[in-house]
């Protein structure tokens, strides 16, 4: 579904991806996994053309990426659930899932789709009249996904979606991904909890001073010495 | 006493029909400037283009005054478009003086503009409305019928901005700039729509101006700082700020004046602004809450 080959992406004369290729099938959950710094949240940012790609090829369903301008990325299906979520802190929580809905092919099923969002976050029913800024963190996350699943998407891109959460809602957090994937999303997930990534989603890529180091089925990375020793501490 | 106590009552009348106005012609601005974080000085002078528009499309093309009035929104409404695409987004990243720089030389180019167009004779509609009179008040016919509209256009706006998607785009783009495209939303877009209801806003002031003041080309100044202090005294950028701000500046011109003299409301309106900005720098409302 999305194909990357040999992406090089940076900021000014900083360059912080090499030559990254990767693959999300259709169906599939992949992670990104890799320490602070490595370039995980550039690489979303390259997909979703909030940077731009200095050399590379991207293809979403067989058509390419790389002219797309940023705001018309979700159009080809692509949802971008940002780093810190990114909620608009003063519009309610039913206004922030409003712009999720904002093309106008969206806009046709918001009401299906406020229904469905609601139906996997109740609580987001609950306060939706709030401002969303005065959510705990991991409503604030139910929210950013909500928001994201509103334009229907078949590419969901979620940038840390456990950070800065308490351990006991990065639980439910990745419980939650872990439906998402179920309800038969793609997923394209990028997060330093490795441990916790890799029990729910499919395949790994680690990613790493922005270049892919290795790659290969959740199981197989978490069999591997060098992420063991590395980052399991074990 | 008795006949005292009417007279002041229409004062305050008048001065929350004064409210009304100055509530819709602060609006605008503060719209822009919430949503771009540009201050538009020039502000009044499209206000002013919108007065000369209805003139020019009435008294000299011979329009219906209603035709005249819905063309000269228009107008203006295209003038805030074009004003955001030819001088303000060249220097949407420039620093905030230079912006001020630009905005205010738009100013004396569309004061040169009119007086080309139109010279500096004061120019005027020629519709005569009899006031009305309530027991022993009396209001203007123009007062009471821009009171009306000017609330209208507030509701509208009010509805448009939380209402429709654009509208809760143009409320979100002013709280995060950066993602609005992971939404599909194309700032640049939103940002001309906001310039084009802001000119709209404009003309919809000049056409209500119009049917209580003469015109000429340098009219602007006589509510353009007006319109910026309560902007400024609302907290700049805070719409709802701004209409509790309207209707505070109004009550002192308008009783202020009763009580003294005319002139003496602005000069009190003034100090109470002074005073304010000495205790909440920032405006009423200030500090970003919408």
């Amino acid at each position: 579904m999305l194909s990357l080959r040999n992406v090089s992406a940076g900021y000014g004369s900083f360059q912080a991806l090499f030559g990254v290729s990767l693959e999300v099938r259709a169906g599939e959950s992949v992670a990104v996994i890799g320490p602070n710094g490595a370039g995980k949240t550039t690489l979303l940012r390259v997909i979703s053309k909030l940077i731009d790609a200095s050399s590379g090829e991207m293809t979403m369903e067989g058509v390419r990426l790389n002219t797309v301008p940023a705001h018309e990325v979700i159009a080809r299906g692509i949802a971008h659930v940002p780093e810190n979520r990114r909620l608009f802190p003063r519009l309610s929580v039913e206004e922030n899932l409003r712009m999720g809905a904002f093309l106008p092919a969206a806009r046709a099923r918001f009401a299906e789709r406020l229904r469905f969002v609601y139906s996997l976050f109740p609580r987001m029913e609950e306060r939706r009249a709030q401002p969303a800024g005065t959510l705990s963190g991991g409503e604030q996350q139910m929210c950013a996904i909500g928001r994201a699943l509103m334009s229907g998407p078949k590419l969901l891109l979620l940038d840390e979606p456990s950070a800065g959460l308490a351990p006991v809602v990065v639980q439910s957090i990745f419980a939650l991904v872990k439906r998402i994937c179920a309800e038969g999303y793609t997923v394209l997930i990028v997060e330093q909890n490795i441990r916790q990534v890799l029990k729910v989603v499919d395949r790994a890529y680690l990613l790493e001073t922005g270049r892919i180091k290795s790659s290969g089925s959740s199981a197989e990375l978490l069999g591997s010495d060098e992420i063991r020793r590395a980052y399991l501490g074990i | 006493m008795e006949i005292f106590d009417v007279f002041l009552l229409e004062a305050v009348l008048n001065g929350i029909l004064l409210g009304g106005l100055l509530a819709l012609l602060s609006l605008g601005l503060n719209l822009i400037f919430g949503v771009i974080d540009v201050v538009w000085i020039c502000y009044a002078e499209m206000i002013m283009i919108g007065m000369y528009a209805v003139y020019a499309l009435h008294v000299q093309q011979h329009w219906p005054l209603l035709a005249a009035m819905a063309g000269g929104i228009a107008i203006v409404a295209l003038l805030g478009a074009l004003m955001h695409q030819l001088v303000i987004r060249p220097v949407l990243a420039a620093e905030p003086i230079n912006q001020l720089l630009v905005t205010g030389g738009m100013l004396f180019f569309l004061q040169a503009a009119a007086t080309l167009a139109f010279g500096i004779e004061f120019k005027n509609l020629g519709v005569k409305m009899t006031p009305i009179a309530i027991g022993e008040m009396s209001f203007s016919a123009p007062r009471l019928i821009a009171f009306a509209v000017a609330v209208a256009g507030v509701a509208a706006t009010y509805l448009f901005l939380t209402r429709t998607y654009v509208g809760t785009a143009i409320r979100a783009i002013s709280q995060d700039r950066q993602i609005m495209p992971l939404m599909g939303v194309n700032p640049g877009r939103i940002f001309t729509i906001t310039s084009a209801l802001g000119g709209a806003l404009a003309g919809l002031g000049g056409c209500l101006l119009v049917l209580q003041y003469d015109i000429h080309p340098a009219i602007g100044l006589s509510f353009g700082p007006i319109t910026f202090l309560i902007c400024v005294l609302g907290g700049l950028g805070n719409m709802l700020g701004g209409l509790i701000a309207a209707f505070i500046f109004a009550q002192f011109i308008s009783v202020g004046g009763f009580f003294f003299h005319i002139e003496w409301g602005y000069v009190i309106a003034f100090v109470f602004f002074i005073a304010v900005m000495f205790w909440r720098p920032q405006g009423l409302l200030g500090g970003k809450t919408r």
